[in-house]
């Protein structure tokens, strides 16, 4: 059985159709990142696959069972901003998911508890090589550094599903290139499965296992609306065929133009 | 060059910041002056000496009457309801607006309300609280509660609100609660934005203060002014005038000071 399915899934508010019969099937520990013009969807599917939207139609099944309805501690997030605490400390931001869920009505832990569960968020800072910036805080630190942080605080937790909302948007091209490494080194470590977000085709397609493009076949220039997106392309990585993401950066720009319009 | 584009360095920005207090009081003294050469016993501007001398008379010298110094016996009243009253009504405001602002189902029952409750002139109801509570301490601290909680409330409500969403999901994905969404996410940064909420209260609070005691008291700063009114002792007035400015110039800075030192993340961009 696949890890996530989904079938025949639809997305609509009011009239607008953002999402039509999107069908997937994803297994447990693949890397997919999903690319498209902007109002094609992909983040509304992140959306429902973190729980803070639900579909109109169709089925969204994590092992068989449908999504829960609201986001828990299965699921990891990184937004591209605003995604780590500003008034903890780095390493207290870290620290955070385990004293969470371990003190339901604390939510701090002390003691012996606190020392074992701090020996966890060094090793996990030492992994995203957040080591020498541990006890400061979060404004004190680089683009690039708050989004480690913010893979550390969600990977700490160890989600079956971690999902990435065009992570590395706001950084400078060669920082980029360095988070690349260090979330697909901490994909390999951790087995889990992965959803990312990127408006820039080349991260997608050499990034991950698996390219899902969200383009929209069907448009009506009178009302750019009436035709929603679906999964134009599903590619496994590896195959860099030049004419493929000709073809695919084309038809992206394309509706993108469209929607512009 | 453009005016807008004209800055003042350290120095001069201190000197016109002080011209405009130096202007003030070189016109006061200059009238004061010219009114006293007029009639020795005027009583509308009087000049230094006599000040420095009713100070003495109501600060360091035993009153005749109670054998109390009058002065301090009006600050510690005063300051012990301000103090009570803006105290109660920042806890009060942190509470309601925290749940107004994290529990969607709290704000459509309360929010309604507390938006009323903030359009109510409070000294409108001042009559009702001396009828309800009697004329003793408990109607002006709660004139300085009713008159200052609710916009506190909405004030706080509104920060929460402010948070990013993101962080509202991040929390969740970490497997908080409700409870633990308020206590490790919203409070600890609400917090420093209920003391600046407080600041700015201050000055309706002194308002609502002085109005009570000027209403109904026995002692208090503003009674004393009030009081003295009577006999247009501008003496005792304007230096208790200055006092209370001054009270209210350092309650201020030691909430901004004390805003710095326990949330060094707020100020420094971290929010």
């Amino acid at each position: 059985m696949s890890f996530i399915t989904v079938n025949n899934l639809w997305k609509e508010y009011g009239d607008q159709v953002i999402l039509e019969n999107l069908n997937l099937s994803v297994k447990q520990g693949e890397f997919c990142t999903l690319v498209g013009a902007s109002g094609c969807g992909k983040s509304t599917f992140l959306k429902m696959l973190l729980g803070q939207e639900t579909q109109t139609r169709g089925e969204l099944l994590l092992e068989g069972e449908a999504f829960p309805g609201e986001p828990d501690r299965n699921r990891g997030i990184v937004f591209q901003r605003y995604s780590v605490f500003p008034h903890l400390t780095v390493r207290q931001n870290v620290l955070m998911g385990l004293e969470l869920e371990q003190k339901p009505w604390l939510g701090k832990l002390f003691g012996g508890a606190r020392k074992e569960a701090l020996e966890k968020v060094d090793s996990m800072l030492e992994s995203v090589g957040l080591t020498p910036s541990a006890n400061k805080w979060p404004h004190e630190l680089s683009g690039g550094m708050q989004q480690r942080l913010a893979i550390a605080q969600s990977l700490i937790m160890r989600p079956r599903v971690l999902l990435l909302d065009e992570p590395f948007g706001a950084l400078d091209p060669g920082i980029r290139g360095d988070m690349h490494d260090l979330l697909l080194k901490l994909w390999q470590e951790t087995g889990t499965t992965i959803f990312m977000v990127t408006h820039d085709l080349k991260e997608g397609f050499y990034l991950g296992t698996r390219l899902l493009v969200f383009d929209k076949v069907r448009n009506d220039p009178h009302d750019p609306q009436a035709y929603g997106a679906t999964i134009t392309y599903d590619l496994p990585i590896g195959q860099t065929d030049r004419k493929l993401f000709e073809d695919i950066h084309q038809s992206v720009s394309e509706t993108a133009r469209n929607q512009a319009a | 060059m453009r005016m807008i584009n004209h800055h003042p360095g350290r120095v001069s920005a201190t000197l016109l910041g002080l011209l405009p207090f130096l202007l003030i009081m070189l016109i006061y003294s200059l009238a004061s002056q010219e009114r006293l050469a007029d009639n020795p016993n005027d009583k509308l501007l009087p000049g230094l000496e006599q000040m420095t001398a009713a100070v003495d008379r109501m600060a360091f010298q035993e009153d005749r009457r109670s054998g109390d110094y009058l002065m301090w016996q009006d600050t510690t009243a005063s300051l012990a309801r301000l103090g009570m009253g803006v105290g109660i009504a920042a806890s009060l405001a942190l509470v309601v607006g925290i749940l107004n602002g994290v529990l969607p189902l709290v704000r459509a029952n309360l929010a309604p309300l507390v938006s009323a409750l903030s359009m109510v002139p409070p000294l409108a109801i001042l009559p009702i609280l001396f009828i309800v509570f009697g004329l003793g301490e408990l109607s002006k601290v709660m004139l300085i509660v009713i008159g200052t909680a609710p916009i506190m409330m909405r004030d706080v409500a509104q920060r929460v609100r402010e948070l990013p969403g993101e962080q509202l999901i991040k929390i969740q994905t970490l497997g908080a609660n409700s409870w633990q969404v308020i206590t490790r996410m919203a409070l600890p940064q609400v917090l420093p934005r209920l003391i600046d909420a407080v600041r700015l209260s201050l000055g309706p609070a002194w308002l609502f203060l002085i109005a009570a005691e000027a209403i109904a008291s026995t002692e208090g700063l503003g009674y004393r002014i009030f009081l003295v009114r009577r006999y247009l002792a501008m003496d005792v007035i304007l230096p208790y005038v200055i006092w209370i400015t001054i009270l209210a110039i350092v309650i201020d800075q030691c909430l901004r000071l004390a805003n710095r030192r326990l949330f060094p993340w707020y100020n420094a961009g971290g929010h």
